[in-house]
């Protein structure tokens, strides 16, 4: 990189410099982790390409792909498509809803051609897009003016409404934490922020008496005491638990697991993958898999300082955070540190619409990574 | 940087400060999760690993082979047999386990008793472990499963090992046979293999007396299984130890013999070696099916079996106790030489005064004068009223025991009665009345309270012909241990004494007793004997004044039970038979059983045919030939 001056000043790339401009590093990272995640998902087939294993390589070529198509995208191009997506996103998530078909006990899906598609997971993408362009606009004087506060939690409520409608708590749970840690990113007052915490304090046990589904409410509890019912909702939990303690030191070698391919785990292949890769690669493996991933989020966080505009900080950031909630919620959950809410692990678990949002995710990254010196008026619509 | 406005740079700024805010919070989500694994996987790393361990391995108790019951020359009495049977997994049972009981019994017959067993069983065992819905299928239903199977949801063909009585009947009261363990014999029993479904134990006979031989020990499997609890793979497998085998001292011949013998009358016979006491035939008649136990008795049958008055499920060759009648006589006469009174002689007059009682002789007009080969040929009931009247009740109770009567022989089949020999201390202490002079004369020819078994009756003609206390033994060889068999000691009885008697039971047979119309005529296997006969009512005074009524006129359960005690051949006794004819004393059956049953013996002579016991060489050796398993 030395050898060459600084190509992203000049401000108009060509390809050939954007694709140089690629932080390829980064993209063998997440191939590194989406590679531990295929090993997963061939172990917990038995040693088996079919079903899993496959179909998630195919997925993850074409992820690479989108990743650099949107790398090469502008910036502001991004910024201009930034509500679109987000209406698009939101009618999608609608029309689950209304005309979802079910899968797994929750309507989560819409078929779109030959394609399954999950709305909500484009959704988590497309909220960070639309809430970075409107905090763009806003000085941080102007965020925690009552009208700007009024349309962002607007943007973010709605969505996670439909969302927990379907219900997939884990879900909301996410477009939630992405949407509030922007508008605290884009330096929502502490006056707004100390009290809100005092008011969820309240809304929590509110929630429980009338949002919540019973078998949600049934996760939390059996969460709080696993073994009041073994056999039943609190399989899951003490099973991943063995699993994962089984593991000890250095697991117990690559296919060498257990609990995972005698079907003891419930979901070995989506959401409970990590369990199996802990399982058979032990302490070792798994801290240098969570390794990796943070090394992901630290390249994540720089990219986003390094930005020239806030909002190619602000998505730079919030697909970061988005991707760590995921690890943050799939782990503590598999782990029986919070109860079991449905969140696959990004990149590791089986499943085409994550692994294609995350990779476009990775992809809006990129693109503020390659567009880095790119400024932006505070009131731009982009340049499409 | 002036590419910044002011406004940007405190946004910047801002973003830059809350970025390293959400940054230290998120190392620490990952070093709460580094550290949750290290709790997980490190600290409480083993105490998983068993877990998983338990999760996946499981433990299948393998049940061993029954050990065979033999006769003396190796004939299987009792042997296994392919079982062709039906199992469920309740686990892997996806519609449920009724509507799966439902689909079999489209193809097979099923009865909603066994619908009710299966549920039962199902209930109160692990959803994985395997449980029996119908066995013993013959091929064609077997193949008519397989055949279905793909539509049959948790339902596994198998091929068993069942018992196997091929000699049905015959050997019933012997063998006794095997069923299904009940909650009782699993509370009472530390062997795993009683809680194995469908597991069947002894439950009468040999089979129960020596079940914990026959029965071996049980072998394990660890097996992988899955969360469903399917078996993935053997891990490892202890084949367990096969049942050893129990041989009999039975001549499979002979006992078939007896038993065919014995017919439809409630009756029971038992031939020893008159020198060693091995037991050669003993039947009881009628017997039971023990094979219909084996694969689930119905309730028809079972109440068949309960209400029969011939009582088949009663073994009457050592469970039925009763009065010996004038078989009884040849320990009094024993007695009798031994206590100085062989030169007695009475004139019989058909009774005999004592007090104001009159105690009739059989014969109503007498047999006049009576010595004691007479008395014995003749039955004569004056004579040995006398006789009793001279020892009295305590030595005449002495010889009865001393001739094996009046206590269990210890034989090796459970149920049997020890019979009863009256005392005068034991009246004292029962009814608080004195032993009369009457009980006396009346248990002088086997009547009053005396009790005795075919068993004992069959030794006393064994003690008879050998002079020695041989006891009834119907093993040889259990598992490895030759069972010890002493030379039985000397009775203390004289010789004159036994000579005596002998010579008297000779004369029943062959010197114009009563039994000589069945006397065995081939020359070298004559028998001698004696004849009996068992009062089982009550005859009034009203009814001796006006004549004792025949027995054919009598209803068939108040007839006289008829008893007969041989040995053969007469002049170098090998072969002691007793044989009791419930109520059938006319004709005396009893006699012509005993006849044609030593006959059979002495011609086909099993005691003179090589026998096939394994040598104590043969079972020292590491268990070569039996790994039959």
């Amino acid at each position: 990189m030395t050898t060459r001056p600084y190509a992203a000043a000049r401000r108009r790339l060509s390809l050939v410099d954007k694709l140089y401009e690629v932080n390829w590093g980064l993209v063998l990272l997440i191939a590194i982790i989406a590679t531990a995640g295929f090993a997963t998902l061939y172990s917990v087939a038995g040693g088996h390409f079919s079903p899993w294993a496959s179909p998630q390589i195919l997925r993850f070529m074409v992820g690479v792909v989108i990743l650099v198509v949107a790398a090469l995208v502008d910036v502001r191009v991004w910024l201009s498509l930034a509500y679109p997506a987000y209406l698009a996103s939101l009618i999608l998530l609608i029309a689950v809803v209304v005309a979802g078909h079910v899968g797994l006990g929750a309507q989560r899906w819409i078929t779109l051609g030959p394609l399954g598609l999950q709305p909500s997971e484009f959704m988590k993408i497309s909220l960070v897009l639309a809430l970075a362009r409107f905090l763009h606009g806003k000085s941080v004087e102007e965020v925690s003016k009552p009208l700007n506060l009024l349309i962002a939690l607007a943007m973010i409520g709605i969505p996670a409404i439909f969302v927990v409608l379907q219900p997939n708590l884990g879900t909301t749970l996410i477009i939630v934490a992405d949407g509030v840690s922007l508008l605290f990113l884009a330096g929502l007052s502490w006056w707004v922020i100390l009290p809100a915490l005092g008011a969820v304090a309240v809304a929590v046990p509110t929630a429980w008496q009338f949002v919540l589904h019973d078998y949600q409410k049934r996760r939390v509890l059996t969460f709080l005491d696993p073994e009041s019912d073994a056999l039943g909702a609190g399989w899951n939990i003490t099973q991943a638990k063995i699993a994962i303690g089984s593991g000890g030191v250095a697991g117990k070698g690559f296919l060498q697991g257990t609990q995972s391919r005698l079907n003891f785990l419930p979901e070995k292949q989506t959401d409970f993958a990590i369990t199996n890769f802990g399982e058979e690669f032990g302490f070792v493996g798994s801290v240098a898999l969570l390794i990796l991933m943070a090394v992901v989020i630290g390249y994540g966080i720089q990219i986003a300082m390094a930005a020239r505009s806030q909002f190619a900080r602000l998505l730079a950031m919030g697909v970061t955070l988005n991707f760590f909630f995921y690890i943050m919620i799939n782990a503590a959950m598999v782990m029986g540190l919070i109860p079991v809410v449905g969140i696959p692990m990004p990149l590791i678990s089986y499943g085409g619409s994550a692994m294609l949002t995350v990779m476009f995710g990775f992809g809006l990254l990129m693109s503020v990574h390659v567009h880095r010196q790119v400024e932006i008026p505070r009131h731009s619509g982009g340049i499409v | 940087m002036p590419l910044f406005d002011g406004k940007d740079k405190s946004r910047y700024t801002s973003f830059t400060r809350r970025s390293l805010m959400l940054t230290g919070g998120m190392t620490g989500v990952f070093t709460v999760l580094a550290g949750r694994l290290y709790q997980l996987q490190i600290l409480n790393g083993d105490q998983y690993r068993t877990e998983a361990e338990d999760n996946r391995v499981s433990q299948r108790l393998i049940a061993p082979p029954r050990g065979r019951i033999l006769d003396r020359f190796g004939v299987e009495l009792a042997s296994n047999r392919r079982n062709y049977r039906v199992l469920i997994v309740a686990e892997q049972a996806t519609e449920g386990v009724a509507a799966a009981l439902d689909d079999i019994a489209k193809i097979i017959l099923l009865s909603d008793a066994q619908k009710k067993r299966v549920l039962h069983d199902i209930a109160n065992n692990k959803k994985f472990v395997p449980v029996p819905v119908a066995e013993n299928l013959s091929w064609e239903e077997f193949a008519r499963i397989n055949m279905h199977l793909p539509y049959l949801s948790g339902i596994q063909p198998d091929v068993g090992e069942t018992r196997d009585y091929p000699y049905g009947t015959q050997l019933s009261h012997i063998l006794g046979y095997v069923a299904a363990a009940g909650p009782e014999d699993v509370r009472n029993s530390d062997d795993p293999l009683l809680s194995l479904p469908g597991f069947r134990i002894g439950k009468r006979g040999i089979e129960k007396t020596y079940d914990r031989i026959v029965r071996g020990e049980a072998g394990d499997s660890r097996v992988e299984v899955n969360a469903y609890g399917r078996v993935i793979r053997e891990l490892s497998r202890d084949a367990g130890v096969p049942g050893q085998d129990v041989w009999l001292t039975i001549d499979r011949e002979l006992q078939s013999f007896a038993d065919q013998r014995l017919g439809v009358e409630s009756a029971a016979l038992v031939v020893l070696d008159a020198q060693s006491g091995d037991v050669l035939a003993l039947s009881s008649t009628p017997g039971y099916d023990p094979n219909l136990f084996n694969v689930g008795i119905s309730q028809d049958q079972w109440k068949a079996l309960n209400t029969d008055d011939h009582k088949p499920l009663v073994n009457k060759a050592l469970s039925g106790a009763y009065p010996p009648g004038s078989t009884f006589k040849m320990a009094m006469a024993l007695a009798a030489v031994q206590n100085g009174l062989s030169d007695l002689h009475v004139v019989c007059t058909g009774g005999l005064v004592i007090g104001n009682h009159e105690f009739h002789c059989w014969k109503h007009g007498g047999h006049g004068g009576v010595d004691l080969q007479r008395g014995i040929a003749q039955s004569c009931d004056v004579f040995f009223y006398e006789v009793a009247r001279r020892l009295g009740i305590d030595k005449m109770a002495a010889a009865a025991r001393a001739m094996g009567l009046g206590a269990a022989s210890g034989i090796e089949i459970p149920g049997e009665s020890s019979g009863f020999i009256p005392s005068a201390a034991w009246k004292e202490a029962r009814f608080g009345i004195p032993w009369q002079m009457g009980e006396t004369l009346v248990t002088g020819i086997g009547q009053g309270y005396v009790l005795v078994t075919p068993l004992q009756l069959a030794t006393l003609a064994a003690r008879i012909a050998s002079g020695r206390a041989v006891t009834p033994r119907i093993t040889h060889t259990v598992g490895t241990t030759a069972q010890p068999r002493p030379l039985a000691e000397k009775l203390p009885f004289s010789d004159d004494a036994f000579a005596a008697v002998r010579a008297g039971m000779d004369a029943v047979c062959n010197g114009g007793g009563t039994a000589s119309r069945w006397r065995i005529a081939e020359p070298g296997m004559e028998m001698a004997g004696k004849t009996g006969t068992a009062q089982v009512r009550k005859i009034s005074k009203e009814e001796h004044a006006s004549g004792v009524k025949k027995n054919a006129s009598l209803p068939w359960n108040l007839r006289d039970h008829g008893l007969f005690i041989a040995f053969a051949p007469v002049a170098a006794p090998r072969y002691a038979a007793a044989c009791i004819v419930e109520h059938g004393s006319d004709g005396h059956p009893q006699v012509q059983m005993v006849h044609d049953v030593l006959l059979f013996a002495q011609k086909r002579d099993p005691l003179k045919l090589r026998t096939a016991y394994p040598s104590n060489a043969a079972l020292a050796a590491p268990d070569a030939e039996r790994g039959r398993g």
